[in-house]
């Protein structure tokens, strides 16, 4: 017998992989019936009501949990904090209630609240003055790193350009905010829980409560956004299982908008003072930063580990200051730290560019040579066809010279990357002697579409119909799965079920082999049947029959080095926009993104990760921000009205194109989560500044922001 | 950013723009001010009075039963004038398709029809809505077929997490109702109101576009 060996079909015969094809969750998304955990309201559930300081920095002097204890509805009280506790950000968590009813949990924060009493201390909440910061002793030093002479290269460069760029801290505004419901069968504890790490948050629960993270069960079947900031139980999350212990009820608790908006998750902002350097061929010859940014309480800040991004110029310079906030704190935001390294790093290099007289296009193809990961020649490829796209020779003008009028048009581009590798997986394969299939996992459907790659994977794998499989998924009590974080969940899981189906296929093969007297070695499976050679043999159904009483269960893991999988993605974009030079207001006329991603599964969820990614980049781009007010300490946008977001009008043509020559199909499957949101802000900002003429060196690029610039480059 | 002259702000004359982290007309309702609110809901509740007779007496402060049409059910729910019809829907009636994101009107994930036309549940009190119809995404996707705007909602892959997409739908659906044939221009304005975290935008869109032109077509 031929070796058997794991891999993927050959593309021309693929009947659904790398088609595209809809979620095959969509519609009980849309038609309201797909239960968050938002949604869970089990028999009996109470609600639980938070109170939060509304003080950045304070110690608790006073509280009084027993005075609402007995007020109408309350089931149950919980205090995060004791008296003489410290409270490091505004919205940090004092206590919790759960009540009949959400608006008596309400009145009893409230009473609560009358009896808190908190000794005010000092705070600092302004991210982006370093000289400040270091004058109210909120600096830390967090390393340098050198590479060749930057004095030397300086020396003999034709262009030197300097400046100073930022991008300030955003939320991940998760639209279902962080919460659970939890409820107690016994020893067992259920937690509904809007998490990306099924698999990974039992044993956070069981640890605190005292019991076994065998007695939790975690569930998720949807969960309305994470972005990288759902991975844990949290302390929230701990209160509810405790509290419905307290009231023998189940409790829901989720964050109110405001709470859910500081402490929820930030990502931390990132600011520099860079100089960089160019030969006479616009080759960049050196790069000389200090950077600058805070993570929240902890100082940190943005990693500078990868700077200038994503770059590798001969002769590199860098430092890194963190300030200590008393804001939120920081976790995992979409491509961690990428979006914001793009940010600062590749203005400057367009600012260069622009020094030398050059084409933006020209000096970021010349500077390809620079980029990591040895992606160059791609990323020329995808810069071709994304300038094909957004007409770039026709439409390019040098910086500020667009026709005339208060309207500016402009272009500007950026590049990125990301790794994507696969994470671990662990799924349970079964084939029913009726020919059912179905799989088991430990993931979750972050709203990624893995629902539908897994079902794409099998179907295509078995020769099936999309609908003749099913997979579940969102369960603890399912084999072990990585969290979905970095994009790690489309690799790990279509390797770990490719596996489990060709594995499963070939047991079968076996039996219909000794059945029909036919050569295992040349089965396959297609449309519902078995086929030897052209020949059917038998349908999928009669094969399946063979199994006798018993389903076949085959056990699939990754990620394995077998090819199914790999990583390191790049793309390109480049925008069209203009700028109301009155106004300050910036709109998106076209936005071309040119993305890698290795082997696509289904082309049109992977478009639609894309899109979103240019979306939620359009959003930190121009208008999102958290804004500190530095008196109080507060987040005082912390809102949907004053945290703004763009809406389905905001946001210009979106093309996604996915740059997939065979040579990527053979790299096989590759997240891609992440990569999109990275270049957008660059992008964004660097046809800005090709439109008007100056650079608007933070992010967001509000209405402000562009005239403040204006006002300032025309002086 | 967002179009205040959007159908869906209609509903909330004097609401939109008054949210905040600090105040709101809303959260000031349902808390402390009892007796202002108990006030201005017995002007809530005097204009319903005055266009529907049979309406029940509510009073102020104390939970009352109300009984409220949705989805074409007579519903009995007891609950305090200063109950949401959101909360009602989510916490008493496990109506759970309309979401609460924000509460202060700004992003129409709690988007229902009132009497037909697109209201925001979270701001509306249970209490304004004796006597009208309420329709929420379960009532408008009930028949054994998909609605026509969640076939073009699935053909254009315009959800990803999903938690903004049922109040989309029911905004999409009343729009499309209201201005079959509309450009895109109109829909962008129209459905500017509801507000998507996963940036679901070009696909939401583009089934619009499908949508008012079906409804042109008539027949859907
Ligand atoms: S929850 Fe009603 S508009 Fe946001
Ligand atoms: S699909 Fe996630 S918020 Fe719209």
């Amino acid at each position: 017998m031929a070796e058997r060996k794991f891999g993927w079909g050959k593309r021309s015969e693929n009947v659904l992989i790398g088609k595209s094809i809809p979620r095959i969750d969509a519609a009980v998304k849309a038609t309201g019936a797909a239960k968050y955990t938002a949604d869970t309201n089990s028999k009996g559930t109470l609600f639980a009501r938070l109170l939060s300081s509304k003080h950045a920095a304070a110690k608790l002097t006073a509280i009084d949990l027993e005075a609402v204890k007995n007020l109408p509805g309350v089931k149950a009280v919980h205090a995060f904090k004791e008296v003489g506790d410290e409270i490091r950000w505004e919205g940090e968590l004092i206590a919790a209630v759960a009540a009949e009813r959400a608006e008596q949990a309400e009145d009893a924060v409230k009473a609560l609240e009358a009896t808190a009493k908190f000794e005010v201390l000092e705070h600092f909440v302004d991210e982006a003055d370093v000289a400040r910061a270091a004058f109210a002793n909120r600096t830390k030093g967090l390393g340098k790193a050198n590479k060749g002479d930057v004095e030397e290269a300086l020396k003999t460069a034709k262009a030197v350009h300097k400046g100073f760029y930022g991008i300030h801290t955003i939320s991940h505004m998760c639209l279902e905010p962080h919460g659970s419901h939890c409820e107690w069968k016994g020893d067992d504890l259920d937690v509904h829980l809007s998490t990306q790490s099924v698999s990974g948050t039992p044993s956070q629960f069981a640890e605190p409560l005292g019991i076994d993270a065998s007695n939790v069960t975690v569930t998720a079947n949807y969960e309305g956004g994470g972005f990288g900031s759902k991975f844990q139980a949290d302390e929230w999350g701990i209160a509810a299982a405790k509290m419905a212990k307290e009231a023998g009820r189940p409790v829901r608790l989720m964050l109110d908008r405001a709470t859910e908006l500081k402490i929820g998750g930030t990502r931390p902002s990132g600011f520099i003072d860079v100089t960089v350097a160019a030969d006479a061929d616009g080759k960049v010859v050196a790069w000389d930063s200090i950077h600058w940014g805070t993570a929240g309480v902890g100082g940190g800040g943005v990693d500078l580990g990868q700077m200038p991004y994503p770059f590798d110029f001969p002769n590199v310079s860098k430092a890194q200051v963190g300030i200590s906030c008393n804001t939120g704190p920081n976790r995992a935001w979409r491509a961690p730290p990428h979006p914001q390294l793009c940010a600062i790093t590749q203005p400057a290099l367009d600012d260069l560019a622009a020094k030398l007289k050059m084409d933006s296009y020209d000096f970021f193809m010349k500077n390809l040579v620079f980029t990591q990961h040895g992606k160059g020649e791609v990323y020329a490829e995808e810069m071709k066809i994304a300038a094909k796209e957004i007409d770039w020779k026709k439409k390019w003008h040098p910086r500020g010279k667009g026709a005339a009028g208060p309207v500016k048009q402009g272009l500007g581009m950026a590049l990125h990357t990301w790794g994507g590798g696969p994470g671990a997986c662990t799924c349970t394969l079964k084939i029913h002697p009726d020919g059912a299939v179905e799989s088991f996992l430990g993931s979750q459907d972050i709203g990624t579409g893995t629902r539908t790659i897994i079902c794409i994977t099998m179907a295509e794998t078995l020769g099936l119909p999309l609908e003749g499989v099913k997979v579940n998924l969102g369960s603890s009590k399912y084999p072990a799965s990585a969290p979905s974080g970095g994009s790690i969940t489309v690799g790990g899981v279509s390797g770990a079920h490719r596996r489990a189906a060709q594995t499963a296929l070939w047991k079968l093969f076996d039996l219909v082999a000794a059945k029909y007297k036919v050569e295992a070695d040349g089965l396959t499976a297609k449309d519902g049947n078995i086929l030897n050679g052209k020949d059917k043999v038998c349908t999928w159904k009669q094969a399946c029959a063979l199994l006798g009483q018993m389903p076949l269960e085959v056990q699939g893991k990754g990620p394995e080095k077998d090819g199914l999988t790999s990583e390191r993605v790049g793309g390109v974009q480049m925008v069209d926009l203009s700028v109301d030079t009155g106004t300050g207001l910036v709109r998106i006329n076209k936005f071309v993104s040119v993305q890698d991603c290795g082997m696509i599964i289904d082309e049109l969820t992977a478009k639609s990760q894309v899109l979103g990614g240019l979306i939620m980049g359009i959003a930190y781009a121009l208008t999102e921000e958290q804004i500190m007010d530095n008196k109080t300490g507060r987040y005082i946008n912390a809102d949907l009205l004053n945290y703004k977001l763009p809406g389905i009008g905001d946001v210009g043509e979106l093309v996604a194109i996915m740059y997939q020559p065979d040579s990527e199909y053979d790299r096989g499957v590759i997240g891609l989560g992440e990569p999109p949101v990275i270049a957008p802000g660059a992008a964004i900002s660097n046809a800005v500044a090709n439109a008007i003429g100056v650079r608007v060196p933070v992010l967001p690029l509000t209405p402000k922001r562009v005239l403040d610039a204006l006002k300032g480059g025309q002086a | 950013m967002r179009d205040l002259s959007h159908p869906l702000s209609e509903t909330a004359p004097g609401e939109t723009g008054q949210g905040g982290s600090g105040f709101s007309r809303r959260a000031f309702l349902k808390g402390s001010g009892a007796a202002v609110a108990a006030s201005v809901i017995a002007t809530a509740v005097e204009e319903s009075i005055a266009q529907e007779k049979k309406v029940q007496r509510v009073v102020a402060g104390k939970p009352t039963e109300l009984k409220l049409d949705i989805n074409g059910k007579s519903q009995t729910v007891t609950v305090e004038p200063r109950v949401t019809l959101l909360d009602v829907l989510r916490n008493d009636l496990n109506l759970t398709g309309a979401k609460e994101v924000c509460t202060t009107t700004n992003c129409g994930a709690c988007t229902v029809l009132i009497d037909g036309k697109p209201a925001l549940a979270c701001a509306k009190f249970a209490v304004e809505c004796l006597g009208k119809k309420i329709t929420t995404v379960e009532g408008l996707n009930s028949g054994k077929e998909l609605d026509d705007v969640v076939k073009c909602f699935v053909k254009h892959d315009a959800t990803q997490c999903g938690y903004c997409t049922p109040g989309f739908m029911v905004a999409t659906k009343a729009f499309v109702s209201a201005n079959p044939g509309a450009t895109l221009e109109q829909i962008r304005k129209g459905l500017g109101g509801n507000i998507c975290r996963c940036g679901t935008y070009d696909g939401l869109a583009k089934a619009a576009v499908e949508c008012v032109a079906n409804a042109k077509k008539g027949g859907k």
